[in-house]
């Protein structure tokens, strides 16, 4: 067991992985020679080499139609696209090519990429460079979509991710990748779509993604002072979506309120909201709330950016304000 | 802009000159292809042309829904790189893919069902005309949105230079393809990192109903940018299928040798439209006359006969694509429509479509 900062967890994951399956290569702007702009790389070059660590031109569509390309012939790839926003610019190989191919060709091409991209705000970046997207993929038949929030969860849903055969798409949280957390030591292999119960409730449940995990977490110790017993779920992966889990708490809670840092607008608790409501209206006691940024872009200064972002603040208000 | 000063006549392309094909270069017939494959090539092109008639046959008889596009009159290009190609190496091709499908060895019948919507179509119906794909036969693929495949291609590429296994990727794309921002992505990374890739441009002269020159910088939208990436501007006869076996023969030798990528551009046209809902009035008076002269395969036929192969073969040979064309009609015909199992089948490699617990 030793103390890890979530960046480091990105290194240690595809390391661990590297060294298993020494077809595994990754491509991407600045991962290799500086270690990633976001130092998620660093010390990939110098132990696997630069023929398996490879710069690419900021070229985001070179960059994953080379990974695709080389995915569907043998080699399975693990592709950085350096800001999530940046999706936009290579969404074509994302949502119609990756996504599509097995289905559209009857099932004979087979994509294993892992899509690493950077997500969220917290940075103070401005509106294309701070958004969560993992919606836009969540809405895509054909991916998965996971988005850890400590640093044991990355290294092994990165395991997960990089042995799954289906394109995976990967969201590392910007303001998580200073924090640190315990990780068990030797080779760490998670499950894709698994939620984890992070806190164990009985008057309402939290589902939370990412950075919100730990929002959700603090904001449920001080709803503990005030009398109010939540249970957080690491909702963690989107697609596979866990509903299994999310269906129980609720059934035992009879409250859901999702944390949201995507804006308003079909966010993944929306969907949630909805199986809920389908599936679980009769455990209910009270409406499902959605706590998000609301529908706008974020702004860059501090100020207003806190002002958008869920707040520990926020959640504890709203909880208990709501709770009936 | 005033708009009552417009004449829309300047946006009739058809009051445009006519661009006509150049004259055929006799000397392609003395380059040193055994007459074997030049017989092959032949039958090629009537298998390509005598499908591509039936397709469009099939469309009138409203069995192929959807769209289609189709390659009537571009038949060298997939012919010449098909013969040439190894049979381990990659194609990547656009929504005009059936030709270069079906060089690559794909059979008829299930091709020919695809378009059809069948069950025993090539890719269980689930594709269409636009999707074609054959991994067993290196078909990697028909990419319906253009530019991405290019970079895909390197991918492959990519992959084949890793394995070193001296394959090589070739990505065929229409000139319209020349002006979107993947081409260029996709030429300088494959340049950089040396891959073994050959990007083909069937340069047809129409984008979609627009004339190419009419939206390029450059008078060869291919060729013209190759400079760009370091690489050697290169443009062949796209009707003459020796010329493009040639070409074709050189660019895969240079990737295998792990030279790197070819940007090659032939200079072609397509007797129909863009696709099955367009007649094609775009065109200048004159033109598709001119190009139906320097018909690829008429050309071909009359220089095998030159090079001593007896008409009685050629004809034979047609017969028999006939033949082969009439049974991959009968096979699709009598395919079964898809049932929903298949509706719910390969999203995931587990053969499933399952998003939840």
């Amino acid at each position: 067991m030793a103390e890890l900062s979530y960046r480091e967890a990105v290194a240690r994951g595809i390391a661990q992985e590297m060294r298993r399956d020494p077809s595994l290569v990754m491509l991407g702007e600045d991962i290799a020679g500086a270690g990633g702009v976001f130092k998620t790389t660093v010390g990939l070059l110098e132990e696997f080499g630069p023929l398996r660590v490879r710069d690419t031109p900021i070229s985001e569509q070179a960059i994953l139609g080379a990974a695709m390309g080389a995915a569907m012939t043998g080699i399975p790839v693990i592709a950085e696209i350096m800001f999530s926003d940046f999706l936009a610019v290579c969404w074509d190989i994302v949502a119609n090519e990756m996504a599509k191919s097995r289905y559209m060709s009857g099932g004979q091409v087979s994509v294993p990429v892992v899509i690493r991209t950077h997500n969220g705000g917290g940075s103070r970046f401005g509106a294309q460079h701070s958004q969560s997207v993992e919606n836009w993929c969540m809405m895509i038949p054909g991916l998965k979509v996971v988005a850890p929030s400590n640093s044991t969860d990355v290294v092994g849903l990165m395991a997960a991710s990089i042995r799954d055969p289906d394109p995976v798409v990967f969201f590392e949280h910007k303001s998580l990748l200073a924090t640190k957390t315990e990780v068990p030591d030797g080779e760490l292999v998670d499950t894709l779509g698994r939620a984890n119960v992070v806190r164990a409730g009985t008057d309402c449940t939290i589902a939370a993604l990412a950075l919100m995990v730990p929002r959700a977490l603090e904001a449920a110790e001080r709803l503990a002072t005030q009398g109010i017993s939540a249970e957080v779920i690491d909702v963690r992966s989107l697609v596979p979506l866990d509903t299994r889990t999310l269906l129980g708490s609720v059934g035992k809670t009879g409250h859901l309120y999702t944390v949201e840092e995507n804006p308003r607008l079909c966010g993944w608790g929306a969907e949630i909201a909805s199986i809920v409501a389908d599936e679980a209206f009769w455990d209910l006691d009270g409406p499902v709330v959605r706590i998000t940024t609301p529908h706008i872009p974020l702004p860059a200064a501090e100020a207003l950016e806190d002002m958008a972002i869920p707040s520990v603040d926020r959640i504890v208000e709203t909880v208990a304000a709501t709770l009936t | 802009m005033s708009t009552e000063a417009f004449d829309p006549q300047l946006l009739n392309y058809a009051n445009r000159p006519p661009r006509l094909p150049s004259a055929v270069d006799e000397s392609k017939g003395e380059l040193d292809i055994p007459t074997e494959t030049r017989v092959e090539m032949y039958e090629l092109q009537q298998v390509l042309r005598q499908f591509e008639k039936r397709a469009y046959d099939l469309f009138l008889q409203n069995l192929v829904k959807g769209t289609s596009h189709l390659s009537l009159g571009m038949e060298a290009v997939a012919t010449g790189f098909g013969r040439a190609m190894r049979t381990d190496d990659y194609t990547f091709a656009t929504y005009r893919g059936h030709a270069h499908t079906l060089a690559r060895g794909a059979p008829l019948g299930p091709v020919m069902a695809e378009l059809l919507g069948r069950e025993n179509g090539i890719l269980k119906g689930k594709g269409g005309s636009m999707h074609l794909t054959s991994v067993e036969h290196g078909m990697m693929g028909s990419y319906a949105i253009i530019g991405a495949h290019l970079c895909i291609a390197n991918g492959a590429a990519w992959s084949a230079q890793m394995r070193g296994t001296e394959q090589a990727a070739v990505a065929f794309f229409g000139d319209g393809t020349t002006n979107i921002g993947a081409f260029h992505e996709a030429l300088n990374f494959a340049a950089v990192w040396d891959l073994p890739v050959v990007f083909v441009c069937e340069n047809n002269l129409y984008m979609e109903y627009t004339p190419i020159d009419f939206v390029s910088a450059v008078p060869n939208p291919a060729a013209d940018r190759a400079p760009a990436y370091g690489l050697e501007s290169i443009v062949v006869d796209g009707n003459d299928a020796d010329a493009v076996y040639q070409v074709a023969s050189d660019s895969l030798a240079r990737a295998r040798r792990g030279e790197g990528p070819s940007l090659i551009e032939a200079i072609t046209y397509r007797h129909g439209g863009h696709s099955r809902a367009d007649p094609g009035k775009y065109r200048p008076a004159g033109e598709v006359e001119a190009w139906l002269d320097r018909d690829p395969i008429p050309m071909y036929h009359q220089r095998l006969l030159k090079l001593g192969v007896p008409e009685a073969r050629l004809s034979a040979i047609q017969q028999e694509v006939a033949g082969r064309v009439e049974e991959a009609t009968e096979f699709a015909k009598a395919g079964r429509h898809p049932g929903e199992e298949l509706l719910f089948a390969d999203v995931w490699a587990d053969g499933g479509a399952a998003w939840r617990n």
